[in-house]
Formats: structure tokens, C-alpha cells, sequence
């Protein structure tokens, strides 16, 4: 088998677990993985021999990601705040798996850019530097965000220190 | 001693086991002396928890046809397949039957092969920091059950502490049909290699020991009419063989 094809292919199964955090949608999910292992095969003479081929490929899927959360910034957000709401009243007992569903609608709220940091550090498991070079942002940037994001996490899963839960819209960050 | 400022970031490095040693051991103690802390750092490791748990299935979901369609469509091998066939009808050879041979494997014969299943799931798990395994060496017995429960067939964990590797745990890989075991070792540098493990299908055949390598990961694999095995790792063919034996070994006696 050609190492090209070795390489990429590898990369597809952890793609898609992030693809799918990050888009909320197996469908949407897909098809972002589709376009990143299209381009990761027509550029591949750009990849330099001996790098890390995970990470070129996930700033591959950062970049088509980002293009298309731009063109969609006018859509609402996938979950509505009312639709939350009526969750948390009706939250059950803790159960691990209620707080992971809990966890992940929470997630949905976030400004994306807080939710690609979290998704990155928290399930992919880079290192803040791997991340900063994927998103092309500096390491501080990575570390506020990952602190802002947690802690709205925090708040919204109601694991948060007693305060009000503020449902206000979130400032997005200027690109 | 003067006291180091603890910031959020330290608390996220702590949850996220990116310190640098004698940061940790210095955050650590903060830490265990202040509860509001304690329970920010708890926080922060459940969410990362709570994410694996709701999206670490799609890693086990076999590869779609149409990602790796994408790949043979680009590879242009249609044409010179064609090119192929024309050359061997105009010559007039009775070369039909041959034309097989000529032509790659598919890419999803290929990704059906042990040795294929096995390289991608090396390349999956061994990166992971935290969750690696499902069940560690500690509870190696259970291990043993749950995976031949599983996969459907007598699993033995082989043993290669004499070749430098510890036993770190297993794992099932649900999917494609037949569910497979992954089982992880490391050594003392950190290197870790893999054994898939599979019951043979209809379509496996018996077969001797044979090597494959690609992308950085040489595969030794082989089946026994019961089981079909894939040692990966990214060792240099020879150290790998090695190991591949010393399975064998252990497996056949």
C-alpha cells in the first residue's frame, strides 16, 4: 500500500471523533472530514516528510472549519436557550452519562472558537503548543479560551461556584 | 519558601497533565490545600471525561467507502488499468486471467485485512495519553474474560516483559462486522506496541507469518485458522519480528 494513502487513512477515525464534537452532527461531521482528507490528498507535497501528519491535518480541518462557521455566523446557535431551560428542570439524578449529554449541549453554547480549544485539549489530548499552531493563534490566546470556555462550561452543567447562570449571549471574539 | 502565584491556567495544566514536573509538584500542593480549587481542577478532568464518553465511539466506526473512494478515484489507476487491458487484447495474449494481478486491491479489500484494521487501530490508540485502554494489567484476569467473551473466541494475553514490554491493558474494537481485542504493551521509553486480535472469518484463510509496513507501522500478522493476529508497532522490521515470534510462541504452545 502506498504510504500517502497509509498515512491519511490512519488519520480518519480521530477526524471524525473531533469533526463530530465539533459540529454537533454526524452528517455535517462527515462531510468536513470528506473535504479535509480531499485536500490533505492534493496537498500532500506541501506535507514535510517526518512531521507530525496528525497535526497538519487537523490545521487542515481547522482552516475548513473556520471557513465555514464564517459563512454560517448568521444561523442561530444548534441548541436554543429555551430548549435548555426545560432541560435543566427536569435534570435528573447525576448519572455519567446525563452529564456527559449535559456536557455536550453545554458545549453547543459556546462561541465555536472557545469549543475548538476545549475540543482539541480535552478529547484530542494535544499539547496547548500543538494547539496554538493548529488554530495559528499564540499559546496565551489558547489558555484564555480553554479558561473562559471551561468555565462557562461550569456554569451551564451547574457544577459552577453559587452564582446566577448567565444565558446572555457570549462575546464573540473579533477574527 | 515564597509562595508561586496559582493562576485558572495552572488548574487547566494540572487537569490536562501538561505540567512540567516541579510546576506540578508546586500546583499540586496548592491544590490539596484549598478546596475551591480541588473541586476546579475535579471539574475540568469530568468535563474532559464527559467528552470521551459521548464522542470516543466514532474512533471504532469502520472507515466509510466514500472517503476512501475519494483516494482511488484521485489515483488515476482506472486509466491505467484500462490502458493495461488494451495493451493485452491488441497483443493478443491470453492475458484475461492475469489482469487480476495487475490491478491494486481495492482499497476496501484492503481495509478489511487484519493487517489493515490492526495498523489503523495501532494508529488510533497509541497516542492516546489518558485513555489508552479500557481495562489496565491490573485487572488482567477480567481483561482475559471480557475480551474472549467478546471477540468470541480464547484470548490469551501474551506475556513480553522478557523482550522490554509491560503489559498496559486491552481494549475491544467493536465494528466491521467482527468485534477485535486490541491488546497495548510499552516499554521503558515509552514505545508501545499493539496486538489485534480477531476469530477468523470464513474468508481468512491459515496463514504463516507475514509482514507489511506502511506510514511509520510495520504489522506482523498471521492466522491459525482460529484466530488471526497483527503485532503492530513502529519498530524496525528485525526488533519487530523478534516480538512477533515470541507471541507466536506463547500462543502455539
Amino acid at each position: 500500500m502506498q504510504n500517502k494513502d497509509a498515512l491519511i487513512v490512519q488519520q480518519i477515525p480521530r477526524l471524525r471523533r473531533y469533526a463530530r464534537a465539533l459540529t454537533g452532527d454526524a452528517s455535517r461531521a462527515d462531510d468536513l472530514v470528506q473535504d479535509c482528507v480531499e485536500r490533505a490528498w492534493r496537498k500532500f507535497h506541501l506535507f514535510r516528510r517526518g512531521s507530525d501528519i496528525r497535526a497538519w491535518m487537523f490545521t487542515i480541518m481547522h482552516n475548513l472549519h473556520v471557513n465555514t462557521v464564517r459563512k454560517a455566523s448568521a444561523r442561530p446557535a444548534v441548541v436554543s436557550l429555551a430548549e435548555w431551560d426545560g432541560d435543566r428542570s427536569v435534570r435528573p439524578a447525576q448519572e455519567s452519562a446525563v452529564e456527559a449529554r449535559g456536557v455536550v449541549r453545554a458545549l453547543a453554547l459556546l462561541p465555536p472558537e472557545q469549543r475548538e480549544v476545549i475540543l482539541l485539549v480535552g478529547l484530542e489530548e494535544l499539547t496547548y503548543r500543538e494547539v496554538a499552531k493548529i488554530a495559528g493563534i499564540p499559546i496565551g490566546t489558547v489558555m484564555s479560551r480553554l479558561s473562559r470556555g471551561r468555565q462557562r462550561l461550569r456554569d451551564l452543567t451547574g457544577e459552577g461556584p453559587e452564582k446566577p447562570v448567565s444565558l446572555s449571549k457570549p462575546n464573540l471574539r473579533k477574527p | 519558601m515564597t509562595e508561586v502565584p496559582i493562576s485558572d491556567g495552572d488548574l487547566q495544566a494540572l487537569a490536562d497533565d501538561q505540567l512540567d514536573p516541579a510546576r506540578r509538584a508546586e500546583v499540586e500542593a496548592h491544590v490539596a490545600a484549598n478546596p475551591d480549587a480541588a473541586r476546579t481542577v475535579a471539574v475540568y478532568r469530568a468535563q474532559n471525561t464527559a467528552l470521551h464518553e459521548a464522542y470516543d465511539g466514532a474512533l471504532n466506526e469502520p472507515v466509510p467507502e466514500r472517503f476512501l473512494r475519494t483516494h482511488r478515484q484521485r489515483r488515476g489507476g482506472g486509466l491505467i488499468r484500462i490502458a493495461a487491458a488494451l495493451v493485452l487484447f491488441v497483443l493478443g495474449g491470453a492475458g484475461g486471467w492475469w489482469l487480476n494481478d495487475l490491478a491494486p486491491p481495492s482499497r476496501a479489500a484492503l481495509a478489511s485485512q487484519v493487517s489493515e484494521r490492526a495498523r489503523i487501530a495501532h494508529a488510533v490508540y497509541v497516542p492516546e495519553v489518558r485513555h489508552p485502554v479500557e481495562v489496565t494489567a491490573a485487572e488482567q484476569g477480567h481483561l482475559t474474560a471480557w475480551l474472549t467473551k467478546r471477540i468470541g473466541a480464547q484470548l490469551i494475553v501474551p506475556e513480553l516483559t522478557s523482550a522490554g514490554y509491560d503489559l498496559m491493558g486491552g481494549r475491544l474494537l467493536p465494528g466491521g462486522g467482527t468485534p477485535a481485542a486490541q491488546i497495548m504493551y510499552e516499554d521503558q521509553s515509552g514505545a508501545r506496541l499493539t496486538l489485534y486480535i480477531r476469530a477468523s472469518g470464513p474468508d481468512d484463510a491459515k496463514s504463516a507469518l507475514r509482514y507489511d509496513r506502511a506510514a511509520g507501522v510495520g504489522v506482523y500478522y498471521w492466522d491459525d485458522g482460529e484466530k488471526g493476529y497483527a503485532l503492530a508497532g513502529e519498530l524496525q522490521k528485525e526488533p519487530l519480528l523478534k516480538v512477533a515470534k515470541l507471541v507466536y510462541r506463547q500462543l502455539n504452545r
